[in-house]
């Protein structure tokens, strides 16, 4: 069963509590955007089979939405952080380099 | 081949049964094929095969990263019906179906087809309505089901409560012609004949790289090594993202973790396929007596073909309440399938950016059931480079909107 640590109230929750909400990061493109990046941004989506960036929400805890770094292909998972950035934080990445050397992710690595 | 037949098994009997062969023969790659096909489930050897059967592209490789059939061929549920909402899915689902029921004939492979019926129950006014407008389109489509009511339902399936406290069964979408076939066997008869027409199965050989050359594909790189074609065909379910990234270009796909499971064999209790969208369960009885029950997805991306727990612990929940004399009955086996899911929850049957290279992937959690169909519609795409079955499901309809929105229409996985 996953487990992941929410980083605002600290829990260590289960999955039980989580309600997963997808691939992090994503770019929004309003009004003036091209069709193909509307594309991108609706439908196209990251499906790597090792290291992985997702949004998830402490719904049954409390309720806010956080990023976790894991991996799809083991379902380790490699920590959790807060959702107010746009990209994984230094320590988060250097956490994964830890255990997966020369991985990549968009432009991440 | 040799032919199988009561006078094959009557034969063999006399003689200890030393005079069967192998279904299939197991080659060493050659140089170079005019179709390869990543991917020996039982979509890939349907393309074959009907590549082989229907255009006469007989010079094809079917390669496999582990064994034939081994892969979510052999991990559904086995069911097959055709009663979709949209136009293009209940075209290419009712071929499927179709196409079953004289199959074990045409391979002379027993595929042990029972067009059972398929009960899909309304626990909800939402369902009801939306099964009885599918029962309508079904209608308009040539597929024939009907809406029947609880009284219906419970002569069909006895040991059904309708009056559950939170899921009374209202009604139900029922599809006479729909039902099980034996999941492995549909692998195992496809390679058969496609290795009966000369086309070569080569198993434990993982393709590495996809060759291309002023953006047409050449070949691929495997760890038999490099085979040369003119098209390749990949049809990997939950691996198509690995290998779309090798052929360079991207899929709108998601890859997660199906789940089922098995009970116990007890004795014959219910003969139809019983489904349950609004808790997410479905059940069926197999020949062996067992109880093959699936449920939902997870929610997150996975490839390590096991779910988690709880999914099954809502599934089961639900069927208890829905079945009360399952209760008691002990679980067997559980297992999980990678799944690759679409925004729309249709396939992908297409053309890609790359010449020469088509994917087939996307069927989600529906892929068994539509097997034949698939690899009809697809052997037609590859041969002509066009097919009436697979065109609404190009990989352009979504920057063109023009989705084939299942998910909607079903509301949940299916």
């Amino acid at each position: 069963m996953l487990i992941l640590n929410c980083p605002y109230c600290g829990v260590d929750a289960e999955e039980t509590e989580l309600t997963a909400g997808g691939e992090a990061h994503i770019k929004r493109h309003g009004p003036g955007s091209s069709d193909d990046e509307f594309h991108d941004y609706l439908f196209m989506r990251e499906n790597p089979k090792g290291v992985h960036f997702e949004r998830w929400r402490h719904s049954n805890g409390c309720g806010k939405w956080f990023h976790a770094a894991r991996c799809t292909a083991t379902l380790e998972v490699f920590g959790t952080y807060s959702a107010q950035t746009t990209e994984p934080p230094k320590e988060i990445r250097e956490a994964i380099s830890a255990k997966r050397p020369g991985w990549k992710w968009r432009e991440f690595e | 081949m040799k032919h199988y037949s009561a006078f094959a098994v009557a034969r063999e009997a006399l003689r200890y049964h030393t005079g069967w062969e192998r279904a299939w023969r197991s080659p060493e790659p050659k140089k170079r094929y005019d179709v390869v096909i990543v991917g020996a489930g039982g979509h890939g050897l349907a393309t074959a095969y009907y590549l082989g059967k229907n255009y006469g592209i007989q010079n094809v490789a079917v390669i496999e990263k582990g064994w034939l059939g081994g892969g979510n061929t052999g991990r559904n549920t086995t069911i097959i019906r055709s009663n979709y909402l949209q136009d293009p899915s209940a075209a290419i689902y009712e071929k499927a179906r179709a196409l079953y029921e004289d199959l074990s004939q045409e391979l002379n492979y027993n595929l042990m087809f029972s067009p059972r019926g398929v009960m899909m129950l309304a626990q909800t006014q939402h369902e009801v309505r939306g099964y009885k407008r599918t029962a309508h389109a079904n209608a308009l489509q040539g597929v024939k089901t009907e809406w029947i009511t609880p009284e219906r339902v419970k002569e069909l399936v006895p040991i059904i409560n309708l009056h559950g406290p939170r899921y009374p069964v209202l009604g139900a979408l029922w599809q006479e012609r729909g039902g099980t076939a034996r999941h492995d066997a549909v692998a195992w008869g496809y390679a058969r004949a496609c290795s009966n027409m000369g086309m070569d199965i080569i198993q434990k050989c993982e393709v590495t790289g996809v060759r291309r050359e002023n953006g047409r594909v050449t070949g691929v790189e495997t760890t038999k090594g490099a085979i040369e074609c003119d098209k390749l065909g990949i049809v990997v379910a939950g691996h198509s993202g690995q290998l779309a990234e090798m052929a360079g270009f991207r899929l709108p796909v998601e890859s997660l973790a199906l789940q089922a499971l098995v009970s116990e064999p007890i004795k014959p209790c219910m003969d139809v396929v019983v489904m349950a969208n609004t808790v997410h369960g479905y059940m069926s009885q197999s020949d062996k007596g067992e109880m093959v029950i699936g449920g939902g997805t997870d929610g997150f991306n996975n490839y390590t073909q096991r779910g988690s727990f709880h999914h099954i612990e809502e599934t089961v929940r639900a069927l208890v309440e829905t079945f009360p004399m399952i209760s008691r009955l002990k679980m067997l086996r559980q297992w999980g399938g990678i799944v690759d899911m679409t925004g729309d929850r249709s396939p992908i049957l297409s053309k890609t950016p790359l010449q020469g290279c088509f994917i087939n992937c996307g069927w989600g959690t529906g892929g068994f059931k539509s097997i034949p169909g698939s690899g009809w519609g697809m052997a037609q795409l590859m041969a002509t480079g066009h097919s009436p079955l697979t065109e609404a499901f190009s990989l352009d309809r979504f920057k063109e909107g023009r989705f084939i929105d299942e998910s909607v229409a079903a509301g949940v996985a299916h």
